[in-house]
């Protein structure tokens, strides 16, 4: 089972604090794989936040071909954080060349987009550069989002994060999200690392979505070109959130009622029954299944944690004003912040969504059998 | 036979037949129950002559022939009257001392089964007790990496939608707008298919009826039966039990005059309607309820007259291209409900199935589509239709299912899909399999009058005469003599057991795959064969 750990705060923290956690809680993840995301980002980034930011990995020759793509398109390097990897890897670390973080200025020629046209071109930008990189196996893009920087490596993640220096006060962020991985059913592959990323959606699981090919096979063919990847079962996760939010207009609680429905008993009590059913039944092709505590994070930097149906999975959130954490294992919470108030911490049950806003000043939970609060 | 017979063409000795009865004179009481039994009196009374050679001890004479006669049960030869294998004989037997056993090589008979030019009609299934589904194999098993879940204790919802599902932006358009959004039933997955009232006997429809009453009433279990055409007893119509019923209209249009009557009075709405257009047992041939069953009942249900054969024409009469049945048909049927109750077609399998599918995804009134494959069963047909006629279920609903996702309407047109599901007992193996090669639901027949109500017949050639009224077990009889066999709530009780264990066996085969949250449609990574063909057809694993 993946580690987890998820951590929104009002002042930027370095992912170094998420690694240790995971380090905390080794003892579930077998070092096949760390990804992280940062968002809200502190330090240098925070005069650049509409900057769109490319994180990957890449070869020398790798590296020549982005950049003779990108000023084709017109894209300038506005900041980079480049960081060349000692000559011999840990053991378990593939060797690779750079790993690069580089924010670009937007081409001219873009000046008149609308915000929707710039980003879906981001995501387009995005899918070819991970296409370029498969073809001739020179580069691996992660992101490539204004205000997010992704990091994914196998390995150990404490090993990977001493390796890298990811405790340079370049890194830091008011958002962090890292998974520690247990590889179960699919290949060890860099893709296949959480957390996911989708236009500005990003979430990370430690479960098994048994219900991942027919999902997969819906998503496909919902004509969105970002809806594409499916390196791991959990994939699927964030781009179901992307769908409820873009497609369907729905809050997060709404979330919740896609993954895994209310029985007819309870939708036959509930305040919204007549809609939730609507829902079930439009949306049962996006119907989770298996055991999975999905953390996740939208947009305007809301994080959340929600839980399969049967609750298989462990999960808790604890902070206070100003900073909470998403862990999977209650010793990676204390960890980070072993003087908070540990009876407010909150483990969500199988009907809950824990959610705390931008604003970071409480955890809000909404049960599945709570009135929705508006419906679109 | 004596010397002097007259040899035709069409005399067959026991060894031709495909089924010789064995008959033990030493346990044989003659008590004549097999004879009387017999469905097709292909066993009487025999009084055989027979030399023995006898020796005085005392010596008086010389030994010498001595010729007695002694009685047992003859075999019959002729064509007409040859054993059909049902064993009947050997289950009223109070000494065991008689069964038919199944030739050893290729029979002659079937040469010689169209007397007068009449080609052979039968009821029951196509002869041939194969299948991919038996072999298709759950492979994904969730053991690590995964809780296992307990198929015992969690809570699963298996059920299933029968109805249109717009895709999730339109529905939600259309409840902001108040649009019209089809009706929707949530039933559980398997379905008793089609069979009609005339083509079962009437305590077996008494006894699936009440069985389903109990189901949905008693255990919770939303199971749905389809009375195949032939209309509803009215009794039946007027009830609150309509709601646990799928009419069905078909090219004959038998029985609907009765049921448009009773729209007014109606209490409930029934599930769903069900137009057939063709049936895996006897593709592009029409419903056929031969003379033998027309009794005044079944007469009055249909509105026709009794003692008359009841073909149903191959096609729908009223229609003259694909468009006209899935427009106009659909769309009247509909209307007579109001719109509140969901109309699907049921073709048969076949490499056009997927025209029709691509027709319907451009109606939005169409509920669904019922796809019934080649091992579908018939109460009635011509043997060649049954064993030669029809696609494979597997690949052509795999196909309709693929074509689905291309389109990305999977589960907005659920697929049903029926024929030769369970034929060999594996009925939630193949139920489960075909769920996760696309279907939504599955429809069974013969699997069920099999072990609900104990028919004899089998895809070795055994019994099958449904089609004329004579069936020893009184399931697909209208002769009182015959259906006073059946006990309605005997019928009843098998089918919640059918049911309930066919749930438990259900919930076995998903839990170790890790699903319980929903039906696992088209979880197609689950499933694996060792046909390495059969799984490149199929888009599943191959697994040896």
């Amino acid at each position: 089972m993946c580690r987890l750990i998820a951590i929104t705060s009002d002042t930027p923290v370095s992912p170094m604090v998420a690694l240790n956690a995971l380090d905390v809680m080794r003892e579930g993840h077998d070092g096949s794989g760390v990804g992280l995301f940062l968002r809200d980002l502190g330090g240098p980034w925070e005069d650049m936040k509409d900057a769109p930011i490319l994180s990957g990995i890449f070869t020398e020759a790798g590296i020549r071909r982005l950049d003779n793509y990108m000023i084709d398109l017109g894209f300038l390097t506005k900041y980079k954080v480049s960081i060349k990897a000692p000559k011999v890897p840990p053991a378990g670390v593939p060797k690779r060349d750079l790993y690069l973080i580089r924010a670009y200025e937007y081409p001219e020629e873009w000046d008149g987009l609308t915000d929707f046209d710039r980003l879906s071109r981001l995501v387009n930008i995005r899918l070819k550069l991970q296409e370029m990189g498969r073809e001739e196996n020179d580069m691996i893009v992660f992101s490539f989002w204004p205000d997010t920087i992704m990091i994914k490596e196998i390995g150990d993640p404490m090993t990977v994060g001493r390796y890298l220096e990811l405790g340079n006060e370049k890194l830091n962020a008011r958002v962090v999200m890292a998974q520690g991985r247990q590889n179960t059913n699919y290949a060890i592959n860099l893709y296949a690392c959480h957390p996911f990323f989708l236009q500005g959606f990003s979430t990370m699981t430690n479960g098994e979505n048994t219900a991942f090919v027919p999902i997969r096979e819906y998503l496909m063919s919902r004509g969105e070109p970002g809806y594409t990847g499916f390196f791991s079962d959990s994939e699927v996760f964030v781009h179901i959130l992307h769908y409820a939010q873009t497609h369907l207009g729905l809050d997060l609680a709404s979330y919740k009622h896609i993954i895994t429905p209310l029985q007819d008993a309870d939708l036959e009590s509930h305040p919204n029954g007549d809609f939730l059913t609507h829902l079930k039944r439009t949306c049962r092709k996006l119907i989770i299944d298996g055991p999975n505590c999905v953390i996740g994070v939208l947009p305007d930097n809301t994080m959340f944690m929600t839980q399969d149906r049967k609750k298989l999975r462990p999960g808790v959130v604890g902070g206070k004003p100003g900073m909470y954490v998403f862990s999977s294992e209650v010793c990676g919470l204390d960890y980070i912040m072993p003087d908070r108030d540990a009876r407010t911490d909150f483990q969500p049950m199988h009907l809950d969504t824990a959610i705390v806003r931008p604003d970071r000043l409480e955890v809000n939970i909404c049960r599945q059998t709570q009135r929705l609060s508006h419906l679109h | 036979m004596s010397t002097d017979t007259k040899i035709i063409p069409s005399s067959l000795a026991i060894k031709d037949l495909p089924w010789q009865i064995a008959w033990d004179k030493d346990k044989c009481t003659l008590c004549g129950r097999c004879t009387a039994v017999c469905p097709v009196n292909a066993i009487e009374l025999g009084v055989f002559r027979k030399r023995v050679v006898e020796v005085d001890i005392n010596a008086p004479r010389q030994p010498g022939n001595v010729f007695k006669t002694f009685n047992g049960i003859r075999q019959r030869t002729a064509p007409a009257y040859s054993c059909v294998g049902c064993a009947m004989c050997n289950m009223v037997c109070p000494n065991d001392c008689i069964k038919p056993m199944a030739s050893d090589e290729a029979d002659k008979l079937k040469f010689h089964l169209n007397q007068g030019g009449q080609a052979e009609r039968r009821g029951g299934r196509r002869n041939d007790p194969g299948g991919v589904l038996d072999r298709i194999k759950f492979i994904r098993i969730s053991m690590l990496t995964d809780p296992a879940l307990d198929a015992g204790r969690h809570e699963f919802e298996m059920r299933t939608l029968l109805g249109r599902i717009y895709p999730p932006e339109q529905n939600m358009e259309m409840l902001r707008t108040h649009g019209w959004i089809p009706p929707v039933r949530e039933i559980y997955p398997l379905i008793i298919g089609g069979m009609s009232f005339g083509a079962l006997s009437p305590t077996m429809w008494e006894g699936l009826q009440m069985g389903v009453a109990y189901l949905n009433e008693e255990l919770g279990m939303p199971v749905r039966i389809c009375t195949g055409e032939g209309g509803c007893p009215p009794r039946l119509l007027r009830s609150r039990f309509l709601r646990y019923v799928i009419l069905q209209i078909a090219s004959g249009y038998f029985g609907w005059d009765e049921i448009i009557h009773a729209i007014p009075e109606m209490q409930v709405d029934p599930c769903a309607i069900e137009i057939k257009y063709g049936q895996g047992a006897k593709p592009g041939d029409g419903g056929l309820l031969m003379w033998h069953k027309v009794n005044k009942l079944i007469a009055a249900i249909r509105g026709v007259p009794d003692g008359v054969s009841l073909p149903s024409p191959p096609t729908h009469q009223t229609q003259y291209s694909i468009e006209e049945s899935v427009a106009k048909m659909i769309q009247s049927m509909y209307m007579a409900w109001g719109f509140r109750v969901p109309v699907y077609p049921k073709i048969s399998g076949s490499s056009t199935a997927l025209a029709v599918l691509n027709n319907l995804t451009r109606n939005p009134y169409a509920a669904g589509l019922a796809i019934d494959g080649e091992d579908g069963g018939t109460g009635a047909a011509y043997n060649v239709s049954m064993n030669h006629m029809g696609h494979p279920i597997a690949s052509s609903l795999r196909d309709c299912y693929q074509n689905l996702v291309s389109l990305g309407q999977q589960n907005e047109i659920p697929l049903f899909a029926g024929g030769g599901v369970g034929k060999n007992g594996n009925l939630a193996a193949n139920a489960a399999a075909l769920i996760m090669l696309g279907a939504s639901g599955v429809q069974i027949g013969k699997s069920l009058m099999q072990s609900a109500a104990g028919c004899l017949g089998s895809e070795t050639r055994r019994c099958n005469i449904c089609n004329i009224g004579r069936c020893p077990k009184g399931i697909t009889s209208q002769d009182p003599r015959l259906y006073r066999r059946l006990d309605p709530d005997d019928v009843a009780q098998r089918v919640v057991d059918v049911f309930v264990s066919f749930d438990t066996e259900f919930r076995k085969i998903v839990a170790p795959l890790g699903r319980s949250t929903t039906l696992p449609i088209g979880m197609s990574d689950a499933l694996g064969i060792d046909d390495k063909d059969i799984a490149e057809r199929l888009k599943i694993k191959y697994v040896v």
